[in-house]
């Protein structure tokens, strides 16, 4: 009797637990499916290669070209890639390597809370602090490029230097010690022979850096600018496909509705080509 | 000669150790070009950063605490306290009505894969997948999904529930793959021990696994809530802007941190901004601290084995 019943409360919960598993699963597929299925009207009424390759966006007007916000988007995350990527990786260097043992806890809490600060507090720090230098620096009206690129590669900083600091900490000591050994200097020895050995994480950190870069939106879009043309320069203004939503979204109907729906399917698409990159690679660093 | 004496204790800390192995600490610096260089950009970067951490909590922190008035924290919002207080009221409605949903969902999802389903097999492995693509999604792919679905396709309007509804999805892999750590973490020989005094699976997820895995399961609630708190872009198109606290699930709500970006894009409140941005980083902080403390307890609780 009694065993009876513990195998049919097991059998409970496993059910539940399973279909709690299953909610993710069901989450992803409707994601997919909603964005697509009401993106694509869009895309085949204004015509796939005038959606694609057209320059302009002009909704009033009906000019429905997202090429300008792709290259944004590119433009911004490569920014970002260019300037927080290696100052995560170091920031994880100087964690693991180079910060007295008592300060640790302080740094470290310290790129976690950078991982935690809102978007929106980014943004405004941004639009406060360096937007304004930049126009007084370099000139022209702050609000760019080179201004959402920075602000970017500072978010993604906490995730590639938490990814890159895991996978340092995993290296053995041999190799730092061997390194050593043979008569490298700390810091050669770190660059040389230790990172190396940490590749597969600190490209794992990249490749997540680089998606967190693309999707990043409030942040962008009160610092870019948003003008809808193609980047012409690092101080000009610029609309990337995540504010190109954001920015319409509040008020479209109809047509230009389906349009921005389509650029989030496009986004989509990007971010799920990026998340492939990483697991096939994280698939064949499993077999290495 | 002279100044060769002069320049000596400088030069080297002390030539005996230059060959003991013993001395592998950085504490002898390696004078080559290449090594300062790269001893340069580590301690130049990580200053840089950390530096500019601090500069914009300092510029946050003094710039809001003058605006720090009774009345922005007001019952109403109006165009002339700026309060925010309903949105306050309305991120902690937020929070709770997204938790609820979320964490028997993470927890649940993550006993099934750690507690029942075999290791490696083909759905556990479609289910990470799936959490991790999850993971990856933009936050206004969730606004544009919850616009279309629950907003439109529902019929719930922009809403509460709305809102929750997408935080929820949003959440969700942040709080299965910390609780899956944390039940990981929980020691096989417990759940043996379970299973030989007689205890059936149920009871011993219930009464071991989960009472082990407690602290690490609260680390993962503590970073959900500071997600939510945080997010904006995907609550805009879903929970709406009303500044008012909302009185039932299906009225509009604004956050803390759509409060925030509303007031900065209106450009009129820039003293309420900052001390809205304040009163945001110091939840921050605060969710920040506590989690420290759920994983520092994760950690002593297992230490006893």
């Amino acid at each position: 009797m009694n065993r009876i019943s513990t195998k049919t409360s097991e059998n409970i919960m496993r059910f539940f637990c399973l279909l709690a598993s299953v909610i993710s699963i069901i989450s992803v597929a409707m994601i997919c499916f909603f964005l697509f299925a009401n993106g694509w009207p869009a895309i085949s009424q204004v015509g796939f290669v005038q959606f694609f390759t057209g320059t302009v966006w002009q909704p009033s007007a009906g000019e429905y070209g997202i090429l300008p916000m792709i290259c944004a988007t590119g433009a911004v995350t490569g920014l970002a890639i260019l300037t927080g990527f290696p100052a995560g990786v170091l920031c994880a260097v100087y964690l693991v390597y180079e910060c007295p043992k008592k300060m640790y806890g302080f740094f470290h809490g310290a790129i976690l809370l950078m991982a935690g600060i809102p978007s929106v507090v980014y943004g405004f720090f941004g639009l406060t602090t360096l937007v304004p230098f930049i126009r007084n620096t370099f000139g022209g009206r702050g609000m760019s490029l080179l201004a959402a690129g920075v602000l970017l590669g500072f978010m993604i900083l906490p995730t590639v230097a938490s990814i890159s600091l895991t996978s340092i900490q995993a290296v053995g000591q041999e190799i730092y010690d061997g390194s050593r050994a043979l008569g490298s200097s700390h810091e050669k020895s770190i660059f040389h022979s230790v990172l190396p050995a940490a590749r597969g994480g600190i490209l794992a950190a990249l490749i997540l850096g680089l998606g967190r870069a693309a999707g990043e939106t409030m942040a962008v879009m009160m610092v870019a600018g948003n003008q809808p043309v193609m980047p012409a320069g690092l101080l000009e203004g610029v609309r990337t496909l995540t504010s190109n939503i954001a920015m319409e979204m509040g008020y479209a109907a109809g047509l230009q509705r389906e349009a921005l729906i389509a650029t989030g399917a496009v986004l989509l698409l990007i971010i799920l080509l990026i998340n492939l990159l990483l697991s096939v690679y994280e698939r064949k660093g499993k077999m290495v | 000669m002279k100044s060769e004496t002069v320049l000596q204790p400088v030069s080297e800390n002390s030539p005996n150790d230059a060959g003991s192995l013993k001395n592998t600490s950085k504490s002898r610096r390696a004078r080559d070009l290449q090594s300062r260089f790269l001893r340069f950009l580590t301690y130049g970067f990580a200053m840089l950063t950390f530096s500019l951490l601090l500069y914009m909590i300092m510029d946050i922190v003094i710039r809001g605490i003058p605006g720090l008035k009774p009345s922005l924290f007001s019952w109403t919002y109006n165009s002339k306290n700026v309060s925010l207080m309903p949105a306050l009221i309305n991120t902690l409605y937020m929070v709770l009505f997204s938790l609820l949903l979320s964490i028997p969902l993470s927890v649940g999802c993550a006993i099934f894969l750690v507690e029942f389903s075999k290791p490696k097999s083909r759905f556990s492995e479609v289910i990470l997948m799936a959490v991790q693509t999850l993971s990856g999604v933009p936050s206004i792919v969730f606004g544009l999904f919850g616009s279309i679905f629950f907003v439109r396709f529902c019929h719930l309007g922009l809403s509460l529930t709305s809102g929750a509804l997408t935080m929820v999805m949003m959440v969700l892999p942040l709080g299965i793959k910390t609780t899956q750590e944390a039940l990981r973490e929980v020691p096989a020989s417990r759940r043996e021990a379970s299973y030989g005094l007689g205890a059936g699976k149920v009871r011993t997820i219930f009464r071991i696994v989960l009472p082990g895995a407690m602290p690490g399961i609260l680390n993962g609630i503590v970073l959900s809530t500071g997600r939510i708190i945080g997010e904006s872009a995907a609550l805009i198109f879903t929970a709406g802007t009303l500044a008012k606290a909302a009185p039932d699930l299906l009225s509009s709500a604004r956050t803390l941190a759509v409060h925030m970006y509303a007031l900065s894009s209106e450009g009129l409140y820039i003293q309420q901004t900052y001390s809205t941005a304040l009163v945001l980083l110091a939840v921050t902080i605060a969710l920040n601290a506590a989690s420290g403390l759920a994983g520092r307890l994760m950690k002593r609780k297992n230490d006893h084995e």
